[in-house]
C-alpha cells in the first residue's frame, strides 16, 4: 500500500492532522456529537468499515445481503463523539424492499451529519449509481474507496483524486480489512462535518426541458405544503417517477418530518 | 387536499413526459456513472483478471457439477464434524460427568445438604448443564469454523446461484435460497434476512418455510442421534460415513421441503409470479483463518452453548420438580408422558420425546438432554440409584435410551425427522410476529411444520411396522 501513502488526503489541505490521531471504539452509545451514515452496494465491507472504527463484532459475510437492519455503534476521534449507523447494502435508493427503504429513509430522513458510501473499488462503475444517487440527497458525503488491496490483486488501478475532483466530495482510498486508510476516513469524515472541505457534489444534469419545468413546478407545491423540507427536488423527482412509497409517505406526512434521533432503534439479531 | 394536488400534478407531468422518468434517470445515473468510471480506473493486466475466479465458478456454478460438489462439501464438513467431535466429548464427558458429579454430590453431602437440595442442584440443574456441555460443545467448535470459512470464502452465494432454478419451480423468489442458508445457522436470523425480498408475497413464503433449514440448535441433535443410532446398523470402519450421510440426508430433506412447501404455497394460499431477481457472486476472498476461528466461536459457538446452558439449567429443575411431586401414585411429569405416550408411539416416537418437545420450546438445543432426563426420571425407581446417570458417554446414552427409554431405530430415525419437521422455537416465532405482525402467520409457521411432522413421522413408523 506504498500509493495510499503518497495521495494527499482531504486532511493534508487543512493541517490540522497531527501524527496523535487515535479512533477509540466506544462500548456504548451516550450522547454523540455527530451522526455518520454508512452506505454502500451489498458486500463492499462496510460491516468490516464499522468493525473497526467502533470496535464491535458484527458478523461479517462475504455475500450481498448480509446486513439488514440497522447497526449502530460509536467513536471516537480528535475529542467529538461519532455515531455510526451501518446501513443495509443497497445498489439503490429506489426502495424497493425493505433493507433499501431502510437505507434510503435514514439517509433522506435520518439527517446524518456525513454519509460515509463504501465503495468496491474492482467493481467502481456499479458503485458508483449508488454514491450519484446519495449525491442528489445530501452534500457531506465520503467516499470510502474500499478494497484497494483486492483491486490492486486484480490489477486495478484507480486515480482517486480524478475520482474525487468528478464526484465533488472526498475519496478515501482504504483497505478495511487490512485496517489500511482508516485513520484518513475518520479524520476526512471530521473534516466535513466540520466544514472544513469544500464540497460541490455532483448533479446529474437531466437535459430534459419539460421534465425541469416539472421538477421546478412539483419543487414549489411541495414546499408549499411541507415549509422547510428538504429534498424536494429529490422527492419531486420520484413523484414524477411514480414512486409509491414515496407518495404514500408524503400522503401520511411521514415525509415532512425530520426524524433525527427517533430512528435509532439499534436492530439487534 | 394540497397532498393529493400534489400527487395530481405528478401524475399529469407523468403523463406528458410519455412515463419513462424513471427510465430516463436512471439511464442517465448509469451513464454518469460510466463515464466517472472510466476517468478514474486505470487498468492493468487485464489477462490475468479474476482468472482463478472464473476457473472455480464453472466447476462450482456448473449445472453439472455444481449440486454434488455442494452436496460433497457439505457431507465432508459434516464427516470431520462427526468424527472429529468424538475425543474431546468423551474427554469433556469424563470430567465433567464422570469426576465432576460424584465430586459435587460427596461435597454437597458433605455440608449436609438435604436429598432434595442435592438432587434439585446436582441431579437436576449441573446435570443437565455438563451434559449440554460436554456433548455439544466439541461439534459445535468444529462445525461453525468450518461452516463460517465457507461463508467468509463465498460460497454461500454460489448456493443460491445453484439453488435458484429449483426456487423459481416453487414460485418463490431465488433471494429464498440465501435466507434459506441463514436459516442454517439459526431461523430467527434467517426470518429477519427476508428483509432483502421485495415482494411481501414472496417475502412471507421464504418465512414460512425458513424453519425447514437446520438451525444452530438442531445439527447437535442430528448429530448425536445419527451417530449412536443410524451409525450403529453400520460396521464400526464406516460408522463415521453413516453418521455424516444420514445427516446430510435430513438437511437435503430440509431443502426439498422448503421448495415442496414453497410450491404448495404459492400455488394456494400465497398465490403470484415469482419476480426476478439479479444475484452478485462476489469474489472469493481468502477467508482470514484466525478471524473465522475466533469470531465462530465467540459469536455463535459460545452463543448457542450459552443460550442451551441457560435454557437446559430451568428445564432440568423444572423436570427434576416434575419428577419428584407424586400425584396419584405417579409423579407428575409421569402423568404428562403417560398421557402423551400413545400417540408418541403411533407416531414412532414415544411420549417422552413429545413432552421434551415441549420442555424445549423455547430452545431446540435441549432436546436430547431433556429427553435423557425425562427417561431416567420417569423410570427413576429403578434406575437413579443404578447411577446411570454418572456416565452417559454416547454409548451409554444409546443404552439408555434402548434399555430403559424402549428405543428403536425407527424411534432414532423419527425423531431426526422430527427434529426436521416441527413448530421453531419460541424466539423465532417471536421473530416471526414481529417481522410479520400478523399472529396469524405466526401460528401458520408454528403449525404447518407440527402438522407435517406428524403426518410425516406417522407414514414412517406405519410403513416400517408393516415391513418389519
Amino acid at each position: 500500500m506504498q500509493e495510499l501513502k503518497q495521495v494527499p488526503k482531504a486532511c493534508d489541505a487543512c493541517g490540522s492532522c497531527s501524527a496523535g490521531d487515535r479512533i477509540v471504539p466506544m462500548r456504548r452509545i451516550e450522547g454523540s456529537d455527530y451522526v455518520i451514515a454508512l452506505a454502500g452496494n451489498p458486500n463492499t465491507g462496510k460491516s468490516t468499515v464499522f468493525n473497526a472504527l467502533t470496535g464491535m463484532r458484527q458478523h461479517v459475510g462475504n455475500w450481498a445481503g448480509k446486513t439488514v437492519v440497522r447497526e449502530e455503534g460509536a467513536y471516537k476521534f480528535r475529542d467529538k463523539t461519532y455515531r455510526l449507523v451501518d446501513l443495509p447494502g443497497t445498489y439503490s435508493l429506489l426502495s424497493n424492499s425493505v433493507d433499501e427503504e431502510i437505507a434510503r429513509d435514514f439517509v433522506l430522513f435520518g439527517r446524518p451529519d456525513c454519509t460515509v458510501v463504501v465503495v468496491d473499488a474492482t467493481a467502481l462503475e456499479r458503485n458508483l449509481a449508488l454514491v450519484l444517487q446519495i449525491l442528489e440527497i445530501t452534500d457531506r458525503v465520503v467516499v470510502a474507496l474500499n478494497l484497494m488491496d483486492e483491486a490492486e490483486r486484480h490489477g486495478i488501478k484507480i486515480d482517486d483524486r480524478a475520482l474525487a475532483r468528478d464526484l465533488g466530495v472526498p475519496v478515501v482510498p482504504m483497505s478495511a480489512r487490512s485496517k489500511k486508510g482508516l485513520l484518513e476516513l475518520a479524520a476526512t469524515v471530521a473534516d466535513v462535518v466540520e466544514g472544513q472541505v469544500a464540497l460541490r457534489p455532483h448533479r446529474i444534469a437531466h437535459l430534459d426541458p419539460e421534465l425541469d419545468k416539472a421538477v421546478v413546478s412539483l419543487v414549489r407545491e411541495i414546499e408549499k405544503e411541507h415549509p422547510g423540507i428538504q429534498n424536494a427536488r429529490w422527492i419531486a423527482l420520484r413523484l414524477l417517477e411514480g414512486d409509491v412509497g414515496v407518495e404514500n409517505e408524503l400522503r401520511s406526512g411521514t415525509l415532512g418530518k425530520p426524524v433525527h434521533g427517533t430512528l435509532s432503534l439499534a436492530g439487534g439479531q | 387536499m394540497a397532498v393529493d394536488g400534489i400527487l395530481q400534478a405528478a401524475a399529469q407531468y407523468r403523463q406528458s413526459l410519455g412515463g419513462r422518468v424513471h427510465e430516463a434517470i436512471v439511464e442517465r445515473t448509469f451513464e454518469e456513472a460510466e463515464r466517472i468510471a472510466e476517468r478514474a480506473v486505470v487498468r492493468e493486466g487485464e489477462a490475468r483478471k479474476f482468472a482463478l475466479d472464473l476457473a472455480l465458478d464453472r466447476v462450482l456454478t456448473s449445472r453439472v457439477w455444481g449440486l454434488p460438489v455442494m452436496g460433497l462439501m457439505l457431507a465432508a464438513v459434516l464427516w470431520i464434524t462427526v468424527t472429529g467431535a468424538n475425543v474431546p466429548s468423551a474427554m469433556l464427558n469424563d470430567l465433567l460427568i464422570g469426576q465432576g458429579h460424584p465430586w459435587l454430590l460427596s461435597m454437597f453431602g458433605s455440608m449436609g445438604s438435604p436429598s432434595w437440595v442435592t438432587g434439585f442442584f446436582v441431579d437436576g440443574v449441573y446435570l443437565a448443564t455438563a451434559w449440554v456441555i460436554s456433548v455439544m460443545l466439541p461439534p459445535m467448535a468444529i462445525f461453525f469454523p468450518l461452516f463460517t470459512l465457507l461463508e467468509d470464502y463465498g460460497y454461500l452465494p454460489r448456493v443460491s446461484f445453484n439453488l435458484d432454478r429449483a426456487f423459481r419451480w416453487a414460485g418463490a423468489e431465488g433471494k429464498q435460497s440465501l435466507t434459506m442458508m441463514m436459516g442454517f445457522g439459526c431461523n430467527a436470523a434467517g426470518i429477519v434476512s427476508t428483509r432483502i425480498i421485495s415482494s411481501p408475497r414472496e417475502r412471507l413464503i421464504a418465512i414460512l418455510t425458513n424453519n425447514f433449514s437446520i438451525c444452530n440448535g438442531r445439527w447437535p441433535t442430528l448429530i448425536l442421534i445419527g451417530t449412536i443410532f443410524v451409525a450403529a446398523t453400520a460396521p464400526p470402519a464406516f460408522a463415521g460415513l453413516v453418521a455424516a450421510g444420514s445427516v446430510l440426508v435430513i438437511a437435503v430433506l430440509g431443502v426439498l421441503m422448503t421448495l415442496l412447501v414453497s410450491r404448495v404455497l404459492s400455488r394456494t394460499i400465497l398465490k403470484g409470479e415469482p419476480s426476478h431477481f439479479s444475484l452478485e457472486l462476489p469474489p472469493y476472498r481468502p477467508p482470514q483463518i484466525g478471524k473465522v476461528i475466533v469470531r465462530s466461536v465467540f459469536d455463535r459457538t459460545l452463543i448457542v452453548l450459552w443460550r442451551a446452558v441457560v435454557m437446559a439449567a430451568p428445564a432440568g429443575a423444572l423436570i427434576w420438580i416434575t419428577s419428584n411431586i407424586i400425584v396419584g401414585g405417579d409423579s407428575l411429569a409421569g402423568h404428562f408422558v403417560g398421557w402423551l405416550d400413545p400417540f408418541g408411539v403411533a407416531l414412532g416416537l414415544n411420549g417422552v420425546i413429545l413432552a421434551a418437545y415441549v420442555f424445549a420450546i423455547p430452545a431446540n438445543e435441549i432436546i436430547v438432554p431433556t429427553i435423557l432426563m425425562l427417561t431416567l426420571n420417569v423410570a427413576r425407581s429403578t434406575m437413579a440409584q443404578q447411577g446411570v446417570m454418572l456416565e452417559l458417554d454416547q454409548t451409554a446414552t444409546r443404552d439408555v435410551l434402548v434399555n430403559h427409554g424402549g428405543w428403536t431405530l425407527l424411534t432414532g430415525v423419527n425423531l431426526m425427522l422430527f427434529s426436521l419437521l416441527h413448530n421453531p422455537c419460541s424466539t423465532t416465532l417471536m421473530t416471526i410476529y414481529k417481522e410479520t405482525k400478523s399472529w396469524k402467520w405466526t401460528l401458520w409457521s408454528a403449525l404447518m411444520p407440527i402438522g407435517i411432522g406428524f403426518a410425516v413421522c406417522g407414514l414412517v413408523a406405519l410403513v416400517w411396522r408393516l415391513v418389519t
